[in-house]
């Protein structure tokens, strides 16, 4: 997906281009973002799907521009929202877009919640420090965000603190805090991790109707299939900071064409399926501290060729819209199922 | 075993890798201090005790009228002050070093057991630790050492309960936590003994604690043992002790500043020693407490 | 909330009891506290008719259970100079209360700002420095400060007083002198507290949703650092009674702990036992107290 320019006709509200994030460590630099760039238009959810490690946190953080100062640094690249580069942006402007622009809802909420106050004060508080149409009603605004977020009697729920929630309304009292001013786009990262798989359906298609009935855009982080399965209309798969495949969430779960998607699709047993042991993926994760000049995908990747080591694939054009990063693909050669050394 | 071998490996291993900064300065002044302490009887110019009336409240080698022959200058009985200096950090560290040995003897059993077995014992001992360390330090040693006689014994005996109930409490802490987890649990599983799962378990992960804990409870026990003396009531003259020598040079302090401030510095040096050092011991047995 | 509240005082109590009870023996271990009263060439008889005087000459347990009973009424026994214990420990009582309050209010007024920027400028110079102030401060004696600080300011500088008196200005020296050495924990506890907090999911969290970095500081992350801190503040009002003693020999200061003093020198038991309950009394009072704002801070706690 290559980045065309601020205002274009297709209607995005997001465009990331070329990101690159490092994060200084001990050993050296981390590369956790390393070149990514993808597109989110109005009302559309796309997800960044990967493992732990595979920079999809830190991308959201750097579209927040909530990196730990010290030790992160975005370092090329530029993040256009409404027009502007968020990169360009002081942290003035940023704290406007923040919030009210731009809503974060995070992993965990008992830890997201501050626990010495109460949620009615939490949820108001984007409310009432972004000016807004809100502004002066913003205690009848809460009452309904809550509401819709079924907080059963939310009146008489203001005043209690966090800790007297069970965990599924902690987390619905997080959307309701991210969409209380009525954002552009919301940014979730892992949002249902936490949960029971039952809550987590409830609130996932709580979500999606919100969303639907407001045309808010998302972009879902995750690691889980079935929650991009349920949520997304389009996937971006991420390894070792960057972006390997990426399209409509219908074609990519029925034939992913990148090794990496692939061998995800693989891990995950199907209903009515057969297997003596789980899939897994063969040898380890990457050393972020020391990625190759190709493509990182290359020590467990069956498919691998000489040149991959060398060079990271450019992108390949698919039907629908999307791309895939893979000289095995490009090459033209048909994707093969990964081989039996790779331990089914 | 091969868990918790692995266990302990990884610390040592990582307690290295943060040895880094090694804090040189106060460990060779404190090396000096304790150097000059213990082997004052040969290292110090003069004879502490002796008293030189003629030469009373001679200045120190800076001031006009100073010389280096006594290059701290002289109390109001014309004793040199750098030797009594050497002397009294013996008494000081004599009695720090002996009120730990104890304090902890007695402190590390009772946390490890109160952490440990927990219920209504925990709760017993924890009351009467806490009841302990409430009490004013220095009043009740104050009134016990009055009581019961100036002497080194009844210095230590007080302050050793005190000492016992830090030591305790934060012995007792590291236990509960550590009884809860999970090595803990599988050596209990495979058959081991409470007492052996005290001593091999629980005991290595504690020490750290311990370490930082007498560290710089020695600290403390110097400024103690130092206001004893100041109220008359550490060791029995005339054996010099820093905080003695600073009440005795109260009366002079608008001319004769020296026998005060000089006691005074060295108390200061001693301790700031043994702060540093014990600020970073605790840096790197237990990065959750970093302040340095 | 109650059950708490309850629950606090009872052991409270219980904590009372243990400590007059352990001064009771305390004072009593040598055998024969008339011997040491008076000295021990004073003929038989006379230390006889004391003994008696003094009901020393009662069973150990008639004597334990007529202090303790006199320690409800209050009735703390008599002075050698005849006046009732607990009036003279009253009269006394305001000038020690008084400057461990001024400590307290030098401790926090000069550690509570160096913790926070040390915390929100963690690294810089300001960090650096307030880390070696907290050093230092731990490493000084309080009365050996106070003979410097007399030293520099009253006698060279002639600033301030030396000695107590009703002014404000008496009370400078002494409190820098004692709360010195509070400043040091008080700093590096907020700075820890606030670091922790800062670090936190729920301050990221008050920052992406945009708001002005002001309310992030003060309403969400000194809120909830400030709670450990105040348990703290409890116990170093309770170290800063300890602390009176000396300092308030340097500078005559007629309070708890130079009586104290006095009536140890002087052999004035009664009084001697009475300041040391007085005192362990109100370390335990504050504790409880700070407890229960630590209940009432933390809403955690208050609705178990």
């Amino acid at each position: 997906m290559r980045g065309r320019g601020p205002r274009t006709v297709d209607d995005a509200l997001l465009r990331v281009e070329d990101l690159h994030t490092h994060i200084g460590v001990r050993g050296g630099v981390v590369k956790a973002v390393n070149g990514v760039s993808f597109t989110i238009r109005r009302g559309e959810t796309v997800g960044l799907v990967g493992e732990s490690g595979s920079g999809k946190t830190m991308t959201l953080m750097s579209i927040m521009g909530l990196l730990p100062v010290s030790a992160a640094r975005i370092v090329k690249g530029a993040i256009w929202f409404d027009g502007r580069d968020l990169l360009r942006e002081n942290e003035a402007a940023m704290r406007k877009v923040r919030g009210a622009r731009i809503a974060l809802i995070m992993q965990d909420a008992l830890t997201a919640l501050n626990p010495v106050l109460t949620i009615g004060d939490q949820v108001s508080e984007p409310l009432r420090y972004h000016p807004g149409g809100y502004q002066r009603r913003f205690q009848d605004r809460v009452l309904e965000v809550l509401d819709s977020v079924r907080i059963p009697n939310p009146a008489a729920r203001l005043n209690h603190y966090p800790h007297q929630f069970s965990g599924g309304m902690r987390q619905r009292v997080l959307a309701a805090m991210a969409l209380g001013p009525a954002p552009d786009l919301i940014l979730a990262d892992e949002p249902t991790t936490a949960l029971d798989v039952t809550i987590q359906a409830q609130f996932l298609t709580l979500i999606r109707r919100l969303q639907k009935e407001t045309n808010t855009s998302a972009l879902w982080v995750t690691h889980d299939l079935g929650v991009v399965a349920q949520t997304c209309d389009r996937v971006n798969v991420m390894y070792a900071g960057r972006i390997v495949e990426s399209g409509d969430v219908r074609r990519i779960l029925r034939d992913p064409k990148h090794p990496y998607t692939l061998a995800l699709m693989e891990s995950v047993p199907k209903l009515g399926e057969k297997r003596d042991r789980l899939y897994q993926i063969a040898g380890q994760p990457p050393n972020l501290l020391n990625l190759p000049p190709g493509c990182a995908f290359y020590d467990r990747c069956p498919l691998r060729m000489d040149v991959c080591r060398e060079q990271f694939p450019p992108a390949t054009p698919l039907e629908d819209g999307g791309s895939v990063h893979c000289w095995a693909v490009s090459d033209g050669r048909p994707t093969a199922a990964p081989a039996a050394e790779a331990g089914r | 075993m091969t868990m918790l071998t692995s266990a302990i490996g990884a610390r040592a291993r990582s307690v290295v890798g943060r040895a880094g900064q090694l804090p040189i300065v106060p460990l060779v002044i404190l090396g000096a201090l304790i150097v000059g302490a213990l082997f004052a009887d040969v290292l110090a110019p003069h004879d502490p005790l002796k008293v030189e009336l003629t030469n009373a409240l001679a200045p120190p080698f800076y001031h006009e009228g100073g010389t280096m022959v006594h290059p701290l200058g002289t109390d109001e009985l014309g004793r040199d002050i750098l030797s009594r200096l050497m002397h009294g950090g013996r008494v000081s560290l004599l009695i720090a070093a002996s009120v730990i040995v104890i304090g902890g003897l007695v402190g590390v059993p009772v946390g490890l057991l109160s952490g440990y077995v927990g219920g209504l014992t925990d709760s017993i001992i924890q009351r009467a630790v806490e009841a302990v360390l409430s009490l004013p330090t220095i009043m009740v040693a104050l009134v016990f050492v009055f009581v019961i006689g100036q002497t080194y014994l009844s210095i230590i005996l007080i302050l050793s309960p005190f000492v016992a109930a830090e030591i305790a409490r934060m012995v007792r802490g590291d236990a509960l936590a550590i009884r809860r987890s999970n090595y803990v649990s599988l050596a209990r599983v495979a058959g081991a003994s409470h007492l052996r799962v005290i001593l091999r378990h629980i005991l290595p992960n504690v020490a750290g604690t311990i370490i930082v804990v007498a560290t710089l409870q020695v600290g403390a026990l110097i400024l103690v043992e130092a206001s004893l003396s100041f109220l008359g009531v550490g060791v029995p003259p005339p054996t010099p002790a820093w905080g003695l020598m600073i009440d005795g040079g109260r009366e002079y302090v608008a001319t004769r500043y020296w026998l005060s401030l000089f006691p005074g510095l060295a108390i200061v040096v001693t301790v700031l020693s043994i702060n540093w050092i014990g600020d970073w011991l605790r840096n790197v047995l237990d990065p959750r407490q970093q302040m340095l | 909330m109650t059950r708490y509240l309850a629950g606090r005082i009872f052991q409270a109590f219980i904590g009372l009891v243990f400590i007059t009870t352990l001064v009771f023996f305390l004072v009593r271990l040598t055998g024969d506290p008339a011997r040491i009263l008076m000295s021990e060439y004073a003929p038989l008889e006379l230390r006889e008719v004391l003994a008696e005087r003094l009901g020393l000459d009662r069973p150990l347990y008639e004597q334990y259970f007529s202090y303790m009973g006199g320690l409800l009424t209050l009735d703390l026994g008599r002075s050698f100079s005849g006046q009732p214990v607990i009036d003279v420990l009253l009269a006394r009582l305001p000038a020690t209360a008084s400057l461990a309050f001024a400590s307290l209010i030098v401790a926090i007024v000069l550690g509570l700002p160096l913790g926070i920027l040390s915390a929100v400028y963690r690294g810089s110079a300001v960090d650096i420095f307030s880390r070696t102030v907290a050093l230092f401060g731990q490493s000084v004696p309080a009365f050996w400060l106070a003979i410097m600080l007399v030293l520099v300011f009253a006698v060279i500088l002639r600033i301030f007083p030396v000695a107590y008196s009703q002014g404000i200005e008496s009370y400078v020296l002494p409190s820098i002198a004692i709360g010195w050495a509070a400043v040091a924990g008080i700093a590096r506890l907020v700075r820890s507290s606030m670091l922790d907090v800062l670090d936190s999911d729920y301050v990221l969290m008050a920052r992406a949703k945009g708001l002005p970095p002001t309310v992030v500081v003060v309403k969400h992350a000194f809120r909830s650092a400030i709670i450990p801190v105040l348990t703290f503040g409890g116990l170093v009002l309770g170290s800063f009674l300890n602390g009176s003693v000396v300092v308030e020999t340097v500078f005559a200061w007629p309070g708890l702990g130079k009586l104290t003093l006095d009536a140890v020198n002087g052999r004035d038991f009664p009084v001697v036992q009475g300041a040391v309950i007085l005192i362990a009394v109100f370390f335990i009072t504050i504790n409880l107290l700070v407890d229960l704002l630590y209940a009432f801070a933390d809403p955690r706690v208050r609705y178990r």
